[in-house]
């Protein structure tokens, strides 16, 4: 007796074929999207590293026909700028964090600022860019190093809180309340006890915060602005890696491109460090306190 | 019974009364935590009765990081209260109307944002059509059908081009999608597909589709992973019964895991264009830059966020700043709008799946 009638063997072929075909697909869009990323990095490689040398690391920008000059003002300066955003935003960041995580468990409010934080990640940079120069850059009527770190910190500030609270919430109720037992009082808990616990979480919560905004121009195009020298005031225009970048490659000269691509490569090199640092600690120091 | 006295302690706000040190001579027992009037305390009860621990304490830290969390909301308010403070004169010229005038003339002092809006919209949607398909078959792939070594280092690898910076995609568009559209792709869409009309005219190699393409490879990890953990919401009860029905795998897929996600996926393409709706440096480089609404895909273009990156910092008169601070707030409301949208339904979906730091 036959188990399968022609109509069925061939229904099973058709459904056959169409999952091997679906499968093939799938494995052709993965390959199609991990080709522009090996193609990108490789490109920066063979591009950038021949112009990586001393001079790229220590010198400032030469005049137009010059060569040997390099981007040392402008990774300084955003070294500047990262420094004052993280000592602005990471504080705060943190803070909205431990109050969604500790005091606003359950609360409207909390779920009001989790939604907004959440939205406000989505906002583009450039808009973040354009009002912090209508607010500090015409009112000082310069631009300035302390508007371009304003504006990466408020574009850290919700990232790092979203990470921070969901760290917090993988800390076990049991250490808090063990905590509280002993008569600790809640503000010492929320910082001894459930910040330490969750501590390498948000150390690479905020490390992706960082790498993100390590990479941000819009905002700087209107607040840092860039500056061709040396500066370290905080009260005057500073150069940024990812402002340099953009001004050399829209540039019509050979030596600027040059130097472009050797800036993305340090770049790319800096943030997929802190990523690839991250994706380790995450999975080692998150979970640790997890039950 | 020995009459256990609780008085009121300082710590009177917390959830858990501390007894006092007990005065009966028949709970001599406690001699440790005997302490008659101050004197000799055990080290623990004089921590906790020197640092803070009252209620004022408690609530001053509480206010405090209720402070630091309205700053979220402080920030939104600024941000929106400012660009309307500043683009109250162009709001006032120009009205609704601002919007759907094409004109964008900054000597004579006209402006109307109707060429941006259809730009920004164009590549937008021209990038979610490239990125979808794309998308779900990475997320597919990587949840379903990736043997399981194999999954850690591909998606770190998807996650790799989320964390590429927007000029760094920018520049490679320049130095090597430009050129690759203007001899390979350009000419060979003009001889397969030039017949429908979109592709017609000079082609540059910059223009409405290089940027639309810059733009899919941009959105494409933000969809994908966002797909993942829609997918991995979704119980594996589902997929066994659909399995024991009969079903092949991609039917599994499509039956049990795909239709349960369907609101997921919608939200997690409107995040892919909210993104896309506000990318600035990559598209200012590559799209043109000339406010002109035409229907090759080959022309110039120009967007809401490229026409601020290239003329706000030159901007002379104030009318003309304030119609470019008009078209910042226009994006603001219109990717708060979109994305509020899209995070209301990845929630919906993924409400009582694990949380991921993504």
């Amino acid at each position: 007796m036959d188990f399968e009638s022609a109509s069925m063997r061939r229904n099973k072929a058709r459904r056959t074929a169409t999952n091997y075909l679906v499968s093939g697909l799938c494995i052709l869009a993965t390959v199609l999207v991990i080709l522009p990323l090996i193609a990108i990095l490789f490109y920066l490689i063979y591009k950038g590293a021949s112009s990586l040398n001393l001079a790229f690391f220590t010198r400032i920008p030469a005049p137009v026909g010059e060569s040997g000059g390099g981007m040392a003002n402008s990774i300084v300066g955003s070294g500047i700028i990262l420094l004052l955003a993280s000592l602005m935003g990471i504080p705060v960041g943190i803070a909205a964090g431990v109050y969604l995580a500790e005091f606003g468990r359950g609360k409207t409010l909390a779920t009001a600022v989790r939604f907004t934080a959440d939205v406000l990640n989505g906002v583009p940079s450039i808009v973040m860019g354009i009002s912090i120069y209508s607010l500090i850059v015409v009112q000082q009527k310069h631009f300035s190093a302390l508007a371009g770190g304003v504006a990466l910190a408020i574009m850290m500030v919700p990232t790092i809180t979203r990470t921070t609270e969901e760290m917090l919430a993988t800390v076990p109720h049991a250490i808090r309340e063990a905590a509280l037992g002993l008569g600790v009082p809640k503000w010492r808990t929320a910082i001894s006890v459930s910040l330490r616990t969750a501590s390498p979480g948000i150390i690479t919560g905020c490390m992706l915060a960082f790498a993100r905004v390590a990479g941000e121009t819009a905002p700087l195009l209107f607040t840092a602005f860039g500056n061709q020298f040396w500066n370290f005031k905080l009260s005057e225009p500073i150069a940024a890696l990812p402002l340099q970048i953009y001004v050399y490659a829209i540039s019509p000269y050979d030596e600027w491109h040059r130097l472009a691509w050797a800036g993305s490569l340090v770049l790319i090199v800096l943030i997929m460090v802190s990523v690839t640092l991250v994706r380790i600690f995450a999975n080692r120091g998150a979970l640790k306190g997890g039950s | 019974m020995p009459s256990t006295r609780m008085t009121p302690d300082r710590e009177s706000s917390s959830p858990l009364p501390v007894p006092s040190p007990l005065p009966n001579p028949e709970a001599s027992a406690a001699d440790a935590t005997e302490a008659p009037s101050g004197t000799n305390l055990s080290p623990i009860r004089e921590f906790l009765s020197k640092r803070g621990s009252g209620s004022f304490a408690d609530n001053s830290f509480a206010g405090a990081m209720l402070l630091c969390a309205c700053s979220i909301f402080a920030i939104v308010l600024f941000i929106f209260g400012i660009l309307v403070i500043h683009s109250k004169l162009s709001l006032v010229q120009f009205g609704w109307k601002f919007f759907t005038r094409q004109a964008w003339d900054p000597v004579s002092g006209d402006f109307g944002a109707l060429p941006f809006i259809y730009g920004t919209l164009a590549t937008s949607l021209l990038a979610l059509c490239m990125a979808v398909p794309l998308a779900l078959g990475v997320a597919v792939f990587l949840t379903e059908l990736c043997p399981r070594p194999l999954r850690a280092p591909i998606s770190f690898l998807t996650e790799l081009l989320a964390a590429i910076p927007s000029v760094v995609y920018g520049l490679w568009a320049v130095f090597v999608l430009v050129p690759l559209m203007r001899d390979l792709i350009g000419p060979f869409l003009y001889k397969t597909l030039g017949w429908t009309g979109f592709f017609e005219g000079p082609n540059f190699g910059v223009g409405l589709l290089t940027a639309s393409m810059i733009l899919a490879i941009m959105i494409l990890p933000i969809i994908s992973s966002l797909t993942r953990d829609i997918m991995n919401a979704v119980p594996n009860s589902q997929r066994e019964a659909v399995l024991a029905l009969g079903a092949t795998r991609w039917e599994m897929i499509r039956i049990g895991v795909l239709r349960n996600s369907r609101i997921g996926i919608v939200g997690a393409v409107m995040l892919g264009l909210g993104r896309a709706l506000g990318e600035t440096m990559a598209v200012t480089m590559v799209i043109g830059n000339h406010p002109d609404i035409s229907k090759s895909l080959f022309a110039p273009g120009y967007t809401l966020a490229s026409v601020i990156a290239n003329e706000f910092s030159e901007a002379t008169g104030d009318l003309y700043l304030s119609s470019l601070i008009e078209i910042g707030l226009a994006l603001f409301l219109v990717t708060i709008v979109v994305n509020a949208i899209a995070r209301l339904m990845v929630w919906a979906v993924t409400r009582n799946a694990p949380a991921r730091v993504n």
